[in-house]
């Protein structure tokens, strides 16, 4: 008797607090990890303006766009865009919310930020492993005045699949053609040398304590662990050092609104100052989502992020979207997401 | 009198229900192995279909053309869990042997409860400990040392980085010695000590009664430990990833970045996108399963085989 009466008192405990539960709004997002940090700060603002929760798992764009492809979350957030044939297929709609620059690092005595200049193809050539020397001529000849010693370079890369590898290899990719035959580039792809790291802590901390090392890293990364970057050359054959100015100057340039999918891809893009290695993050939602009032939150949510996060994204080292851009990923929402029928965003 | 009947007959009906409860949970444990395995080989259906058996000794492994093969990561497996035997068996032999034969009696209980907790430590402790203090302390001072006078060995001509297969070895290494010591321990101090007092009593030194009576009598139950530090070795994930380079090649160097099955999983589990992609990732992981089966069943069978020899003698 005891037992049930138990039993009874937990049945009404958990069926009285469900709808209490229920009653506050929560937004579920999954995937990339590059932005989380970003998002998360929104988020915490978010919710002190307006009571709506978001609740953001770090989970890999990967498992991000699968879980936004069977609708589990109200969004999914990826470093590299999906193609056009991959969102039609599966009903999705993207685009970008930050921009964020990949920094080559390194850690050779004697040689301090900004020091050293290096070409896309030198670089591409320093991952393909045909370049071995720090010394090198092609090296040498590039940084005239800068002691280069006589050893070994020790290439560091990312040992799981990442956003940034993406923006990287898709960079090398651009401007080395034995890089296109060789490897490629993706999330992962088969490097021809080199050491790898797990995440950019790992690239990191791989940089500061091996001795001659070359990694990349995102750009948060390189200033929080002080690590020595180099500048590098873009495509109007400027050498230029990598802030948050030169990853801008790579988004103003690009063509939002003519890529199909806002696919725009930041590496290796005209302008003075650009810097070549620069990308965007972009939210994946579903163009007809199955639960209404979810959707238009997340909407609600990215709109005042659109329009209130630029500073919080400053402050943590990603470049907000222009006005501009944001502007036409609104009238996408407005044209192409449907719930039951009745457009979600008006 | 009526009273015991009753008794016995509800004890028959508790007994049989009883028996029927523990039977389901015993073969639930086997009926979970075949699930399991029935799992992995559905969800890398599509990669064993794509490769076929050349996927066990093809060592490509390149996301971008979706072509994939196991033979690195199953050689960096093996190889380190080798590594972390050679060095760790040695080791928590004489820490076993000095606990129960040698050490004085205040001191056995301070280093057997330290080595029980170093069991206890969870293993990404262990990898980032490895990271930041072992891996600059082998690239100072071990791996230079190994270049310059074991260089002339393939084993060893490579640059001293403080990450690869050697130091992914040490880290398996320190982490099963506590399991192979405590198991060893527990293993010598069930010898009954008629034996060895018997071995005293004809003569014998301290010596001669460890490795002629004590170690053979232990045998089997020491084999068993040392698999147990195995089967740990070949599935060890965090400590691994830290240390041992994650670089999908086969070199005989071992100062070179290796990668082993359960770190190449740890790694790229979350973004791999493509189907063919994480159906091999799965493949890889059916493999360290039927790897871990095989080296298990082989220990059974060298156990069985030297019980069966301890029990005529």
């Amino acid at each position: 008797m005891k037992k049930i009466i138990i039993a009874a008192a937990l049945l009404t405990f958990v069926a009285g607090y469900a709808p209490v539960a229920m009653a506050e709004a929560l937004i579920n997002g999954a995937g990339a990890t590059f932005p989380y940090p970003l998002y998360s700060k929104w988020a915490y603002e978010y919710n002190k303006k307006t009571g709506v929760k978001m609740n953001y798992q770090s989970i890999g764009s990967g498992g991000g766009i699968k879980q936004i492809k069977a609708k589990t979350v109200d969004f999914g957030a990826s470093d590299a865009p999906l193609t056009t044939k991959d969102l039609n297929d599966s009903g999705l709609l993207q685009f970008p919310m930050a921009i964020g620059g990949v920094v080559p690092v390194i850690n050779v005595k004697g040689i301090k930020a900004g020091d050293l200049k290096l070409t896309g193809e030198v670089l591409a050539d320093i991952y393909l492993g045909t370049i071995k020397k720090w010394n090198d001529k092609r090296i040498a000849d590039l940084n005239p005045g800068v002691a280069l010693p006589d050893d070994t370079i020790t290439v560091v890369h990312r040992s799981d699949g990442s956003g940034t590898t993406w923006i990287f290899t898709n960079y090398l990719d651009k401007v080395s053609k034995v890089w296109h035959d060789k490897a490629g580039f993706g999330t992962a792809v088969n490097w021809p040398a080199g050491v790898g790291g797990k995440g950019n802590e790992g690239v990191a901390t791989y940089v500061k304590r091996i001795k001659n090392t070359i990694g990349y890293v995102e750009y948060a990364y390189a200033l929080q662990n002080k690590l020595v970057h180099v500048k590098l050359q873009n495509r109007e054959k400027n050498f230029v050092e990598p802030s948050i100015e030169s990853f801008s100057a790579a988004a103003l340039g690009a063509d939002w609104k003519g890529t199909s999918g806002f696919a725009v891809v930041l590496t290796d893009q005209d302008g003075k100052g650009t810097w070549p290695i620069s990308g965007a993050t972009f939210i994946i939602v579903s163009k007809s989502p199955e639960n209404c009032a979810n959707a238009k939150a997340v909407l609600e949510f990215l709109d005042w992020s659109y329009e209130n996060g630029g500073q919080m994204a400053r402050s943590l080292d990603y470049v907000p979207m222009p006005k501009s851009v944001s502007d036409v990923m609104e009238r996408a929402w407005a044209a192409d997401i449907r719930c039951s029928g009745a457009p979600v965003w008006k | 009198m009526k009273n015991v009947i009753d008794r016995h007959k509800a004890d028959k009906l508790g007994d049989s229900l009883f028996k029927g409860v523990s039977f389901f949970f015993a073969v639930s444990v086997i009926a979970l192995m075949i699930l399991i395995f029935a799992v992995l080989v559905k969800e890398s259906w599509l990669s064993l279909k794509a490769f076929g058996f050349g996927f066990v000794y093809s060592s490509a492994w390149d996301p971008v053309a979706g072509d994939f093969g196991a033979l690195p990561a199953i050689y960096g497996t093996i190889v380190s869990s080798i590594i972390a035997i050679v060095i760790a068996v040695p080791v928590s032999f004489g820490i076993a042997i000095f606990l129960t034969e040698m050490a004085p009696a205040w001191l056995r209980g301070p280093i057997g409860t330290a080595i029980e907790l170093l069991a206890s430590i969870p293993s990404i402790i262990y990898g980032m400990w490895g990271l930041f203090i072992l891996a600059p302390i082998l690239s100072e001072y071990v791996e230079p040392p190994l270049v310059e006078y074991l260089g002339f060995l393939p084993l060893f001509s490579g640059a001293p980085l403080g990450i690869g297969m050697l130091p992914a070895g040490f880290i398996l290494a320190i982490m099963i010695i506590p399991f192979i010591s405590s198991v060893t321990r527990d293993v010598i101090r069930m010898v009954p000590s008629i034996l060895k007092e018997s071995g005293y009593g004809v003569g014998a030194t301290k010596w001669e009664v460890i490795w002629k009576i004590v170690i053979p009598f232990a045998k089997s139950g020491i084999i068993g430990a040392v698999i147990l530090g195995l089967g740990r070795a070949l599935g060890e994930t965090m400590a691994v990833t830290f240390l041992i380079g994650n670089s999908h090649d086969i070199s005989m160097n071992l100062l070179d970045p290796a990668t082993s099955i359960s770190a190449t999983l740890a790694n790229e589990f979350t973004e791999a996108v493509e189907d063919i992609y994480l159906s091999s990732l799965v493949e890889l992981g059916l493999i360290l399963f039927v790897i871990t089966f095989v080296v298990l069943a082989l220990a059974k069978l060298l156990i069985a085989r030297f019980s069966y020899d301890g029990g005529r003698r």
